[in-house]
């Protein structure tokens, strides 16, 4: 399905409000806003794939996104050997062990009969299992976290190039999903909405709390970037040419060159991924998702095992988010896991997807430029408003200084202003499904 | 070997904050059952919505403060109640007419009434930090402590002392007496009959009479309620910040999940286990097994299973198993 002269039309007026930005704001607001905008856009296309060819409510993504962060920091930081040295193995042992005391639990579970016996037996096994796991686990944690604790404390990556931390953060995200698919689809399809929330906490939580494996609520920082930094910029000859004949300042060319160097790796991402899930849902596995998400009875009855399609493109759609999480914190060159909210990260993709349009690839990306401009561009203007209205009262007041204070919430009002305008009026998106 | 001075200790640190903690929790999945069994999707806004009926509340309360209008001993705020609750019985029933009735009438899916939820949730999350910023508010005046630490051990004579905070205790004795009523009313009157009867089958509902949109504002109406109650209490005994009672919607949806959506007693007993859960499994138990241990074998540890952080792991390792094995929920509730 190719786009029509009516979606090239609105592609193209967002494009020029993005040129206008660069002209009327700075060139530098508007690669940040376009590169953030790509980014939501993979995160919106991993979400309209659960979403708009499954009908599956993922309300997780900040989960998948943060673990897909977790893979560039254990992929391209250089490792800390006297870490590993400290408590590396013990570390490796432990996880093993807690992952082996699963499996016992599972075994006992699927081998046994059911009955009071089996309780008791599970029980033991988790018990033993929880009390020798954190024997091993819990001084190797503590040594690992000793080593260095203002700059390291944590076991380090594999110093692999910072690219390839993208598909493994996809993996890593896809390995999540599996576990929380496995057990809550199938079920009410609220479920997997609560399932997808817990999850995406306490991923959180990990990353905030388990200092040795990603420095926790410390943030690993001067992360490899894929593309050369501004200041490594600043020197060349030719951005120094380049920002002669622009007329802007060395600094400001660099960094918007650094930034549109990173627009093109994102723009690639994006172009494959759209070609492979347009491919997709244009195939007979598409229409058969399809059929799957309109009518699930008849699905079945024809044959289709519906859980088993479910779990895949829930697996599917959690991996592209936690690929694009992994390109968001390649670009920030850090993991701060203090700053994953919910709203930011889970609900506002969900605004991008139903905005954009649900079930069209081409909607989500829309959808992402749109809500992702409104999303910065709403807080200055909020402040705007907020001082006309204000105006008539003394620099002084109480009053006002709150309001002007409080203008940033004006944002998620907007976010959900537009969310509902769009269900209620528009309930098919931008760009509709065809 | 002191027994006693154990038993006071885990009561202290754990089972008094968590029967608090539960009831609140209670009430909040009250709310969602109702709101599920009724208008059958799952209220995403219950969080932000109890948010804004306890910033209503703050905000009575600090203008009562003003008057120099109090409670003696009691929290000011048990005055501003009445207003927080008008003030929301307002809002979700505006809220009803401006967004969840159109999608009622053309029958929408409930998944696209869930979307609508969340709507809902970024307009409300949006107005409440209008009012109140991100930080945290304390609101909690009047006398602070039923009996102290050291009261109770002047009192008993025991090493191990034990506190009753005022906050902690009006929010048992409130959750206990509203779910009296709650249950009285679904059982007794025309009304909560009524409800019942949408809840149970809608087709035969509508067939004897009952006019659907009133059942539906008699729910958003005790659910305006059961929220502003449960958010003050919560704020009253922990503090208010906007973040922290989105936070509580997994709580308030496990328990309500683990006791069967749709089953009002399910949400009481599911938001107690939850509690308990949480607690107990997040408390460093060394003090308590200090006391029970034989001389020379105390703890060294902090005998803590999980740190405080992974309180959600622990909320969410019992939907886990509840989904697992009863998907239903311990009273069976509904199941689409």
């Amino acid at each position: 399905m190719s786009l029509t002269a009516r979606d090239l039309g609105l592609f193209a007026i967002m494009g020029a409000v993005l040129a206008m930005v660069a002209m009327f704001q700075s060139p530098q607001l508007a690669v940040t806003i376009l590169n953030m905008s790509l980014i939501s856009a993979i995160m919106a296309l991993g979400v309209n794939m659960q979403w708009g060819y499954a009908g599956l409510f993922n309300v997780g993504i900040m989960g998948f996104t943060a673990v897909g962060g977790l893979a560039v920091v254990l992929i391209a930081q250089p490792p800390v050997p006297e870490a590993w040295a400290a408590g590396g193995l013990g570390i490796l042992l432990g996880l093993m062990l807690g992952v082996a005391t699963i499996l016992a639990a599972v075994v006992v579970y699927k081998r046994m009969s059911p009955s009071k016996l089996r309780g008791f037996a599970i029980f033991g096994v988790l018990v033993a299992g929880y009390l020798i796991t954190s024997y091993v686990f819990g001084p190797a944690k503590q040594a690992v976290q000793a080593v260095n604790p203002a700059s390291e404390g944590y076991l380090g990556g594999a110093n692999l190039p910072v690219i390839l931390a993208w598909p493994v953060g996809g993996i890593f995200a896809a390995g999540v999903a599996w576990l929380v698919g496995k057990v809550s689809l199938g079920l009410r399809s609220d479920y997997l909405a609560i399932a997808t929330l817990g999850i995406s906490e306490i991923v959180i939580a990990v990353l905030k709390h388990e200092r040795w494996l990603a420095r926790g609520v410390n943030n690993v920082t001067g992360i490899d970037r894929p593309v050369p930094r501004p200041v490594d910029l600043q020197p060349q000859p030719w951005v120094q040419s380049l920002a002669e004949t622009l007329g802007w300042s060395v600094s400001q060319t660099a960094s918007v060159v650094s930034g549109l160097g990173y627009s093109l790796l994102f723009l690639i991402v994006l172009a494959i991924l759209i070609w492979l899930a347009e491919r997709a849902l244009n195939s007979p596995w598409g229409r058969m998702m399809r059929a799957i998400r309109d009518n699930e009875v008849s699905a079945r009855a024809m044959g289709k095992d519906v859980t088993r399609r479910h779990l895949m493109i829930f697996v599917l759609g959690s991996a592209v988010c936690g690929l694009a999480g992994a390109m968001m914190v390649s670009m920030d060159g850090q993991l701060t896991p203090g700053s994953y909210e919910p709203l930011r990260f889970t609900f506002l993709i969900w605004v991008m997807v139903i905005v954009g349009g649900s079930g069209n690839n081409w909607g989500s990306v829309l959808g992402a430029f749109v809500i992702w401009f409104l999303w910065v561009q709403v807080e200055p203007a909020g402040r705007w408003f907020m001082d006309l209205v204000t105006s008539g009262m003394a620099d002084t007041s109480a009053l006002r200084q709150h309001l002007l204070d409080s203008a940033a919430y004006m944002r998620l009002l907007t976010m959900g202003v537009a969310l509902l305008l769009m269900l209620r009026f528009a309930p098919r998106g931008l760009i509709p499904e065809r | 070997m002191e027994p006693l001075n154990a038993l006071v200790s885990v009561t202290n640190f754990m089972l008094i904050p968590a029967f608090a903690y539960g009831s609140q929790l209670a009430l909040g999945a009250l709310g969602i059952t109702l709101i599920f069994s009724i208008l059958r999707f799952a209220h995403f806004a219950h969080g932000d919505t109890m948010a804004l009926g306890t910033a209503a509340v703050i905000g009575g309360t600090f203008f009562l403060q003003a008057q120099g209008i109090g409670l003696g001993g009691l929290p000011t705020a048990l005055l501003a109640i009445p207003f927080g609750i008008l003030v929301m019985v307002l809002y979700l029933l505006a809220a009803d007419k401006l967004v969840y009735k159109y999608f009622r009438q053309v029958k929408a899916k409930p998944l696209t009434l869930v979307m609508a939820s969340l709507g809902v949730m970024f307009v409300t999350n949006g107005i409440t930090r209008l009012f109140m910023g991100v930080g945290e508010t304390r609101f909690e005046d009047g006398q602070r402590f039923l009996f102290t630490v050291r009261e109770f051990r002047e009192f008993t004579g025991l090493a191990e002392g034990m506190a009753l905070r005022s906050a902690q205790a009006i929010t048992i004795i409130t959750a206990l007496i509203v779910m009296v009523v709650l249950f009285w009313f679904l059982t007794r009157t025309r009304a909560g009959k009524s409800m019942r009867a949408y809840s149970d089958n809608e087709d035969l509902a509508l067939l004897s009479g009952i006019n659907p949109e009133r059942v539906v504002m008699i729910t958003w109406t005790i659910t305006a309620i059961l929220l502003v109650l449960a958010g003050t209490l919560y704020g009253l005994d922990k503090g208010f910040r906007p973040f922290n009672y989105f936070q509580l919607l997994l709580p308030m949806f496990a328990a309500a999940i683990l006791g069967g959506l749709g089953s009002p007693i399910g949400a009481i007993v599911g938001a107690y286990v939850v509690a308990f859960a949480e607690m107990g499994i997040t408390f460093a138990w060394r003090r308590v097994f200090s006391y029970l241990m034989p001389e020379g074998l105390e703890p060294t540890s902090m005998m803590q299973l999980l740190p405080v952080d992974y309180k959600f792991a622990v909320t969410f390792a019992i939907l886990v198993i509840v989904l697992l094995f009863r998907p239903t929920g311990i009273f069976k509730g509904k199941v689409l």
